[in-house]
């Protein structure tokens, strides 16, 4: 049985690929299928990073900057010392749990907090790679530019993403736990269970894919730059949300969260085969998310009346 | 069309002298830019449309389309890059928003057989051409302008651009090594101006009571009108300031000139070096020899061009030149 909430997410994107292969067919291969994802594997990565925090009940503005900071940590200091590299990024994902207990235990309003840590992410990146350079480890490079036979390995990644991000989130303990954390906060303290543990979990989970994501770019991009990713703070919101997401907390789709990046992805690709102006660019993205957003409230009128 | 309706066309055409197809007629170039958003990044795309639009009206090349990424962002503009290797460009000209974050992008252009020029913006990648700016030459030449009109030395005012960025860095370095060679001159003091008027015509008037007598001052453009009118709100005798083709120094220069006989040099980049970029893309795809590392010409404005220039430059603009093959060529000969 397909969940009714997945339905318009791959709807979109399965119109917006039609659309695509249409005005561009030279899209419609091994190579073209790759070129066309292949850069919305970390985008993905970061969405579904976003949606655990989205599902907690929180929302998380230092996406981008985070990401940049772990792109400018691989492509600095990981291929040259790759112990200290470790450590660091070890380092990112718990600095991210801590965020999550300290959110907890003062009861800080998560926007104020990212925010701040935004600037703190993006200083940090600029110390550790002053001028954009660095390079991609070699394994790295290899996983992300990998040609593996029959199906692009963009498609496989994303697969992978959605279903490893499904087990974790849908169907293990751990992950009800946590969708109950951002659904209903007060039965899970009356039931037992450590808040404060459970958000820093949380937050050490989106901490994770984040990693990944900053990994990920800098296989793709092959170095790094302080400003890489600043764009993937909005992407990966409105990916959760085009994927049927809520900002309400604990309603989340982790399939649907890939398949909005994959279509916030393509939407661009969309707009350039269209030759539209760049002026226009924008504003046709923006419409574009509109779109699908007040079809889903039509889907969900539809379902009430039921 | 008929057989006789083509002989027809033929002769017509021959009758008239239709210009000599290049190899390079069903060539496709696409312009991918980072940002739009001032005077010189529009009067580039200006200058890309009025010389591309007759190379395809020439049939010099089949087409060259420009595109310009939404928001200033490296992974925007890689997914674009991406994209025109999907739409079955031949070169691709390329304004980056990194020197580095586009590297992955260009070198599957490359893989596709692509053609990857970049000028202004430039990536490291390897397998793509640069037209480069010499930024610590044109350092060096104001310094050298300044011996040839104050052979006695003197006190300098340096203007830095933006703090952080490659180019102030780069400027700054010649203008150093400038005053190295003539040890005569000394700088005395140095502000940031951040390249608009405004931000150093008061940095200038902030350092001016702390600073000695200033014989010549040296900056990076888009600056030397600010420095102009915060000497003259002090009530201190105007130096040698180098003017950076903006309109509103060059129209100063051409009141002072014609008021006290003012002399100064005013240099900067054109933004059409974008055509000479797309000129440089048309000769590889023609298969000539071209070096990796090309270095753009400085478009220099002197007392004998000052007329002409000001004439040309839209007011709030910077002088502008579109280069030509022939430039394009005269470029490539010189980088041999």
């Amino acid at each position: 049985m397909i969940n009714p909430r997945l339905l318009l997410p791959v709807l979109s994107l399965a119109v917006l690929v039609a659309a695509v292969f249409w005005l561009q067919p030279r899209a419609m291969s091994y190579v073209g299928v790759n070129l066309l994802f292949n850069l919305a594997v970390p985008i993905a990565l970061a969405t579904v990073a976003q949606m655990v925090i989205i599902m907690v009940g929180d929302i998380d503005l230092s996406m981008g900057a985070f990401v940049s900071l772990i792109a400018c940590i691989t492509a600095a200091i990981l291929p040259e010392n790759p112990a200290l590299g470790w450590a660091m990024l070890a380092g990112c994902v718990l600095t991210y749990a801590a965020l999550g207990a300290l959110i907890e235990a003062r009861q800080l309003p998560a926007i104020v907090v990212t925010l701040g840590m935004s600037f703190i992410w993006g200083g940090a990146a600029v110390l550790i790679l002053p001028s954009p350079g660095g390079s991609s480890p070699a394994w790295l490079t290899a996983i992300m530019k990998a040609k593996p036979p029959l199906v692009p390995m963009a498609i496989i990644a994303s697969v992978s993403i959605a279903a490893v991000a499904h087990l974790l989130i849908m169907r293990s303990g751990f992950g009800v736990r946590l969708r109950a954390l951002g659904g209903n906060l007060r039965a899970v303290s009356r039931a037992g269970r450590s808040t404060v543990r459970l958000r820093a979990m949380a937050y050490a989970v989106a901490g994770v894919f984040a990693v990944l994501a900053g990994m990920a770019l800098v296989g793709l991009t092959t170095s790094g730059d302080a400003n890489i990713a600043l764009r993937y703070t909005l992407l990966s919101i409105a990916g959760v949300i085009l994927g049927g997401g809520e900002f309400t907390g604990g309603r989340v789709s982790p399939i649907g969260a890939v398949i909005g990046a994959l279509t916030l992805t393509l939407a661009g690709s969309f707009l350039s085969f269209l030759r539209l102006s760049p002026d226009w660019q924008i504003g046709a993205q923006g419409a574009i998310l509109i779109l699908v957003l007040a079809a889903r409230l039509l889907v969900r009128r539809a379902e009430k009346r039921a | 069309m008929t057989r006789k309706g083509l002989l027809l066309t033929a002769a017509l055409g021959l009758a008239l002298g239709m210009p000599a197809l290049a190899d390079t007629a069903e060539k496709k170039i696409a312009l991918s830019n980072n940002y739009a958003g001032n005077s010189w990044r529009q009067a580039m795309l200006e200058s890309w449309a009025r010389v591309t639009e007759k190379a395809v009206a020439d049939g010099v090349v089949a087409s060259a389309d420009a595109f310009t990424t939404a928001e200033n962002q490296a992974t925007e503009q890689a997914a674009q890059i991406q994209n025109m290797i999907l739409q079955g460009y031949d070169a691709i000209v390329l304004n980056a928003a990194s020197p580095t974050a586009l590297n992955g992008a260009v070198k599957e252009a490359c893989d596709a057989g692509i053609t990857v020029v970049s000028f202004d913006g430039i990536v490291t990648e390897p397998c793509a051409w640069r037209v480069k700016v010499d930024f610590v030459k044109m350092g060096r030449d104001e310094v050298e302008y300044l011996a040839t009109r104050l052979p006695e030395g003197g006190n300098l005012l340096e203007i830095r651009g933006l703090a952080g960025v490659s180019v102030d860095d780069e400027i700054h370095q010649g203008i150093e090594e400038g005053v190295k060679a003539h040890p005569n001159f000394k700088i005395v003091g140095s502000v940031n101006g951040d390249w608009a008027q405004d931000v150093a015509q008061k940095a200038v008037a902030g350092i001016l009571p702390s600073l000695p007598e200033i014989a010549g001052v040296v900056t990076q453009g888009g600056d030397g009108y600010g420095a102009a009118q915060a000497f003259a709100a002090a009530g201190r005798p105007t130096p040698v300031i180098i003017m950076g083709n903006r309109q509103d120094e060059l129209k100063w220069w051409a009141e002072q000139r014609d008021a006290n006989g003012y002399e100064t040099v005013s240099t900067s980049i054109a933004p059409g070096v974008s055509t000479l970029a797309f000129w440089v893309a048309q000769q590889i795809l023609d298969g000539q020899e071209v070096p990796k590392d090309l270095t753009v010409p400085f478009l220099s404005v002197t007392q004998e061009t000052l007329d002409q220039a000001l004439k040309d430059t839209p007011e709030g603009g910077v002088t502008n030149v579109d280069y030509s093959q022939d430039d394009a060529k005269k470029v490539i000969a010189e980088s041999k």
